[in-house]
């Protein structure tokens, strides 16, 4: 087995995506009052650093398979882009307006670039680079 | 559908390789057409019955996806995954291919079904808002939800897709799939006690 050392993307990815959540269950937990953005935006803005310096350490790993990193990233995101897009859907549904709507509609995009970025990074780890 | 060529490139460096000759596997796809379209279906079907807003229909897609979803992880957690551990390596191989690629697709098309639809009746019947008087169980349970979204797309569908990739290999590597197939199935089970939160839950606000 490969065991070269890699960043800790995974366990990154899955703090990152916890801060998500914990900002949509803090925005969804309060309805319908209009509670402060600021916990949810503070959320964010650190899984969006995560997400950043998870893509930033891979970019530093020797000989890691790009090739093989695209090739599962790009149909996981169009993947993940229909799943969001359906939750933007609900949320536009619903009538979520204003900084709500921005703070979750940024959540969703983390959310989509995140999960196909672990995977590929999940399948290019075993794999050969150039 | 999405075809993995089958590249040198992604042969596993020669120290890693096993000895022996490679372990017959079937030919499969990794994300088969049918699957694909059966999860275009939900999604579709989603759509409209978000649009329309009718109580029944919400109500149908969240229980029934509810159920799928719950019983699929408890099932594979509990029973699948012992039995699998039990098997020899083809036997394992053998299921793996049938099996795995199945989830890719239906999971998430599931779970988001699930969710979205319990989210629309949720607020259709006004128990998503502070003033219902069980809101801490409707808080609870979005808890239990996003734990096991955390461990669905953080270990489970990672491990999912790599095996799939790793046996599409033309020599796989065993040590790999039996690390990524430990992950999915103590993953699975992590969701499987997850699920069982869920029945508290959801037997809870069902019974006030």
């Amino acid at each position: 087995m490969d065991e070269r050392k890699y960043p800790p993307v995974t366990q990154v990815a899955m703090v990152s995506l916890a801060l998500i959540i914990a900002g949509g269950i803090y925005l969804s937990a309060n309805l319908p009052q209009h509670v402060s953005l600021a916990p949810a935006v503070i959320l964010l803005a650190l899984s969006a650093l995560l997400m950043a310096g998870n893509l930033f350490s891979l970019t530093r790993v020797k000989g890691f398979a790009w090739e093989r990193f695209f090739a599962v990233a790009k149909w996981s995101l169009l993947a993940y882009l229909v799943i969001g897009g359906m939750l933007e859907f609900v949320f536009v549904h619903n009538h979520v307006r204003g900084g709500t709507l921005v703070v979750l509609t940024l959540s969703l995009l983390v959310f989509a670039i995140h999960v196909p970025a672990l995977m590929g990074f999940t399948v290019a780890r075993y794999s050969q680079g150039a | 559908m999405v075809s993995i060529a089958r590249d040198p490139a992604s042969e596993p460096r020669p120290e890693a390789a096993h000895a022996g000759p490679p372990p017959a596997i079937p030919d499969f796809d990794i994300v088969p057409r049918v699957g694909l379209a059966l999860a275009g279906v939900i999604v579709v079907t989603l759509i409209v019955v978000v649009a329309t807003g009718g109580l029944w229909p919400l109500e149908f897609m969240h229980v029934v996806f509810g159920a799928g979803w719950t019983i699929i992880d408890l099932f594979l957690g509990f029973v699948i995954g012992p039995i699998l551990g039990s098997l020899s390596v083809p036997a394992r191989i053998e299921f793996t291919v049938r099996f795995m690629p199945k989830m890719v697709v239906l999971m998430p098309a599931i779970v988001t079904a699930t969710l979205v639809a319990g989210w629309q009746l949720s607020t259709h019947l006004g128990t998503n808002l502070t003033s219902y008087p069980q809101h801490g169980w409707v808080v609870a349970s979005m808890i239990v939800v996003g734990v096991m979204a955390i461990v669905a797309l953080g270990l489970l569908e990672p491990a999912n897709i790599a095996v799939l990739i790793e046996l599409k290999k033309p020599r796989p590597n065993p040590q790999v799939i039996e690390r990524l197939m430990k992950r999915f199935i103590y993953a699975a089970g992590v969701t499987g006690l997850m699920q069982v939160a869920t029945f508290v839950i959801m037997t809870k606000l069902a019974s006030s």
